[in-house]
């Protein structure tokens, strides 16, 4: 209500003003999306004249196209997918799921781990808000698993580098992946894991947690607007670096390379990429562009997503943070559980496809 | 006087809500503290489910995200009036 006294009296309408923008916005997005094509063929086989069908002119021909075309996909639709999480936050999804038992609450909490933006310096807040409301381990857990497997940036990556159909492949196995680790996870029991002082904690009586705002679709945009800028902002060089090194494996390592160690038939490589990917965390927009490289060579799909969904979900500082609610024992079944899930993912997509 | 309290452990994010918060107080010349709660227990006596979060003379302003220059400035307009206009009903 205080927001909207302060604004200038002369803009009458500023949502129309922001939607109009938005529009305009769209319309220069569509012009370059159509123009990096012939843009990159003309800068590596025209401006520096190398051959069609050499190894650098390809090389180069790919990545003078991929990052700005995954960098524009980045910024669209990040910002539409920022524009829908201003409609959704942590403090909501705990109100929603609060009065769910297991089953119902666990598909609830992986939906909404899928949705909302996750930082990895929110997990322990996160947890112990949930642990305050009563909301049962392994829902809580749930939503932990969900929230840092499914990234929206994984998900605009994988269109842009494999298409629709991986990419609402990885969202469905990641949310199943999140509701059935979260719900073994919940059977075990395993609430003595948990460290006491999260019991403790009480939030003061007095505390209002109703923020005075209401928000109009300007302020929804400019909201999605500063957090898209941001989110590429950070992920540019990831981009840069994932491409660069992909587009070196795509030029110059040989078909096949890879066909005997990351292929179907290589029944121990779902596993051990798992085991590699564990305590390694890259961003994805800097692991999405190598793991295509790698499937061109003959390594399955199954291997390859099972390799980036432990890369991105699980990682040795997000075990460091978490350690300072759970106890060794929980982190340990914690990792366990959802590598289990992660590797029989893999196999499934290696049976499957 | 105000009191600003920045709640976060200390992660990036925090610390640009703490300069911007400081920036803030800063160019408008308001006499205010600004105080970093980074303990957990601390932090989650707010009940907030998500940091940063934004505190305001005891007044859970915004969590969850980094809040722009203009809408602390905002809030940091509204708190000094607040705490005027009870100062001067007493």
């Amino acid at each position: 209500m205080q927001m909207n006294l302060t604004k200038p009296p002369l803009q009458k309408n500023p949502d129309l003003r922001s939607w109009a923008l938005v529009a305009l916005a769209a319309f220069v997005w569509i012009v370059l999306y159509n123009i990096i094509q012939p843009a990159a063929d003309w800068l590596a086989y025209g401006l520096l004249a190398l051959p069609h069908g050499s190894h650098l002119g390809e090389s180069l021909a790919f990545f003078f196209y991929d990052v700005p075309k995954l960098l524009l996909l980045l910024s669209g639709m990040i910002f539409f997918i920022s524009l829908l999480q201003t409609f959704i936050d942590t403090q909501k999804v705990r109100t929603l799921v609060e009065k769910r038992g297991e089953g119902i609450g666990n598909i609830m909490a992986a939906f909404f781990g899928a949705v909302t933006p996750f930082c990895s310096c929110s997990s322990v807040p996160l947890f112990i808000g949930f642990v305050q409301a009563g909301i049962p381990l392994g829902i809580t857990l749930t939503f932990l698993i969900t929230s840092p497997l499914i990234s929206e940036v994984a998900f605009v990556m994988l269109i842009g580098m494999f298409g629709w159909k991986i990419a609402l492949l990885y969202l469905i196995s990641g949310t199943t992946i999140g509701m059935i680790s979260g719900f073994i996870l919940g059977r075990m029991k395993l609430e003595r894991y948990v460290e006491g002082f999260v019991y403790d904690i009480k939030p003061r009586a007095n505390i209002d947690l109703k923020l005075e705002e209401k928000l109009t679709w300007s302020d929804r945009i400019s909201r999605s607007w500063v957090s898209a800028k941001d989110i590429v902002g950070k992920v540019f060089w990831f981009v840069i670096f994932g491409i660069a090194v992909g587009a070196g494996i795509h030029g110059f390592v040989p078909e096949n390379a890879l066909t005997a160690i990351m292929g179907k038939d290589a029944w121990w490589s779902v596993p051990v990429s798992v085991l590699i990917g564990i305590p390694l965390y890259s961003n994805p927009a800097g692991i999405i562009p190598i793991v295509s490289a790698l499937l061109s060579k003959g390594a399955s799909l199954g291997t390859a997503l099972a390799f980036m969904m432990s890369v991105i979900a699980l990682s040795l500082p997000e075990a460091i943070i978490l350690r300072r609610v759970l106890k060794p024992q929980l982190i340990a079944i914690f990792i366990g559980v959802i590598a289990a899930a992660i590797i029989l993912t893999g196999y499934l997509f290696n049976l499957a496809m | 006087m105000l009191t600003i309290k920045i709640l976060g452990s200390g992660c990036a994010n925090c610390k640009r809500l703490e300069q911007i918060a400081r920036k803030v107080v800063e160019e408008t010349g308001t006499q205010a503290e600004v105080l970093k709660v980074t303990e957990y227990p601390d932090i989650m006596a707010y009940g907030i489910t998500s940091t940063p979060g934004l505190v305001i003379n005891e007044k859970i302003v915004s969590y969850g995200r980094i809040p722009t220059p203009a809408e602390v400035n905002t809030w940091v307009a509204d708190a000094l009036q607040s705490a005027d206009s009870s100062l001067t009903r007493r």
